[in-house]
């Protein structure tokens, strides 16, 4: 089983979740963060000054899928999150050692 | 003289409307621009100096500012302390065609909202408990004196200084005070400005432009065609500021901001006050037209040079805009608005000077005995909250509660 965490622009997640519907894939906890990447926030204005906001908000999404599974779910996020432009954010994929269904105590790929 | 239940009725609605600047006008305009852990704390310092200033005006405040003159016009005769023999028919003898309750509670409203400006200045780091012993002793040493030499038959008031509406006494007053406090407070940790909440501030922007009317228009103490006079020119003013400003953003930035346009809008009510009852609706869009170029030149080029960390720009909003527009009265004063201005540009050069120097005694006495106050304060109770709790958030530490359960 892989782990998959995507940071994506939050006005991507609607594409993003329909899209990764679509393939068989409706699973996935999502929670706002902040954060920043190499371009370093973006500038606001005071009074004539300007600020630096140098954490934005971006989506995360966490998905856990059959190793099998994985790379098809990782295109999928790039195709429909990618604007090309700096702050499309990035996706991480690692192993994961087990999963329990909490509710009938299923452990491996029978609880993905 | 007899009472007239027009301008009794008028001046009981402005009271009111001069109530709702403070709480909430102030506070939400403050309040959205501070950082979210402190907005309870930055809202609290206007209500609870509204609070304050109410029970001091009724004890000895008002009796000392406008009670008969005393002292060669320093201060007035206490001779009605704790509201002793003032009656329910009483006509005010500065406006003898209303109560004299009505008169007190009217001018109340102006000290208190005095006070709640300055807070702007010390927000995020100022201990509570400080701000209160503050309000008492500032009120009493500082805008009552003050109060009294302009409004109450005092020295500037004989020497012929016009202030309609408290350009010097309020907004010259204040802005220069918070500088002082700003100066003995130092900087904030984290000095960035990033409002967390525009909205309020919008919102309180524009009660305080509402309530507005009642501090101008109000301030003829009569119902007529000079209260009329001074209504319309305070919102020209107003209007014709909010626009200048979003110009200069535009210019400047390439945006325009919506904080340019409340900004603007604020700084026109101040630069108005003092001209409100003299000056044409003409005069009136130039003082607002220009009021916006000298705050965002303070606050945009002089504040960062000097380095003070006047929060809020209590003093670039309503220190130079309230000088401005006293300098703007003895230009633009015109006798047939009111007998009792003219101005330069009506052949009364002599009114520039007087108001220049009215404008330079309120704010070196307002700046040197606040320095004095809050150096005192500093050294009995301390001005500033540990660092701990500036970092944390001064609503949590300070009140136990916060702002935003979301």
């Amino acid at each position: 089983m892989k782990e998959i965490i995507a940071i994506i622009r939050p006005d991507k997640l609607e594409t993003v979740k329909a899209a990764l519907e679509e393939i068989g894939c409706p699973g996935m906890t999502v929670t706002e963060v902040k954060g920043r990447g190499r371009q370093l926030g973006i500038t606001e204005s005071y009074r004539g000054r300007d600020y630096r906001i140098d954490l934005l908000p971006k989506t995360r999404l966490e998905i856990i899928v059959k190793v099998e599974d994985a790379e098809e779910v990782v295109q999928t996020i790039v195709k429909n999150a990618q604007t090309g432009d700096i702050g499309d954010g990035k996706i991480f994929v690692s192993p994961v050692e087990d999963v329990v269904r909490i509710r009938t105590g299923e452990r491996g790929k029978n609880a993905v | 003289m007899v009472l007239d239940t027009g301008d009794t009725a008028w001046m009981l609605v402005s009271t009111a409307l001069v109530m709702l600047m403070t709480v909430p006008g102030v506070a939400l305009f403050y309040g959205g621009l501070t950082k979210k852990r402190n907005v309870l704390n930055t809202m609290f310092l206007s209500l609870i100096a509204f609070a304050i200033v109410s029970i001091v005006w009724v004890l000895y405040g008002y009796q000392f500012a406008f009670g008969g003159d005393m002292l060669m016009g320093l201060i007035g005769n206490p001779a009605n302390l704790l509201f002793s023999g003032i009656g329910v028919d009483s006509l005010a003898e500065l406006a003898p065609t209303i109560p004299t309750t009505v008169y007190i509670a009217f001018q109340m409203t102006f000290a208190a909202i005095t006070v709640a400006l300055i807070s702007g200045a010390v927000v995020e780091r100022m201990k509570f408990s400080s701000w209160m012993v503050f309000t008492v002793l500032w009120v009493s040493l500082v805008y009552v004196p003050i109060a009294h030499w302009v409004w109450g038959g005092g020295f500037l008031a004989s020497f012929g200084a016009l202030d309609f509406a408290g350009g010097t006494v309020v907004h010259v007053n204040s802005g220069v005070a918070a500088l002082a406090l700003a100066l003995l407070l130092g900087k904030r940790k984290d000095i960035s400005l990033l409002p967390h909440n525009l909205g309020y501030s919008v919102i309180g922007a524009a009660l305080l432009w509402f309530g507005w009317f009642g501090f101008n228009a109000g301030s003829a103490l009569t119902a007529g065609g000079l209260a009329g006079s001074a209504f319309i020119a305070t919102n020209t003013a107003a209007a014709a500021a909010m626009i200048s400003w979003i110009i200069i953003d535009i210019l400047k930035t390439g945006k325009p901001t919506l904080l340019g346009a409340i900004s603007g809008a604020v700084a026109g009510l101040v630069a108005i006050t003092p001209a409100a009852g003299f000056v044409t609706v003409p005069a009136a869009i130039i003082i607002g037209l220009i009021t916006s170029v000298v705050s965002y030149f303070a606050i945009s080029w002089l504040k960062p040079r000097l380095g003070y960390d006047d929060a809020l720009d209590v003093f670039g909003i309503h220190g130079l805009s309230g000088a401005w527009g006293a300098i703007a009265t003895g230009l633009f004063a015109a006798p047939f608005i009111n007998s009792l201005g003219t101005g330069l540009f009506y052949g009364n050069p002599e009114q520039l000077i007087i108001q220049i120097v009215a404008i330079l005694v309120v704010a070196v006495y307002s700046f040197v005995v606040t320095l004095i106050l809050g150096k005192i304060i500093d050294k009995v109770m301390g001005l500033r909250v540990e660092d701990k709790v500036e970092i944390e958030g001064l609503d949590t530490n300070l009140h136990e509660e916060s702002g935003y359960r979301i």
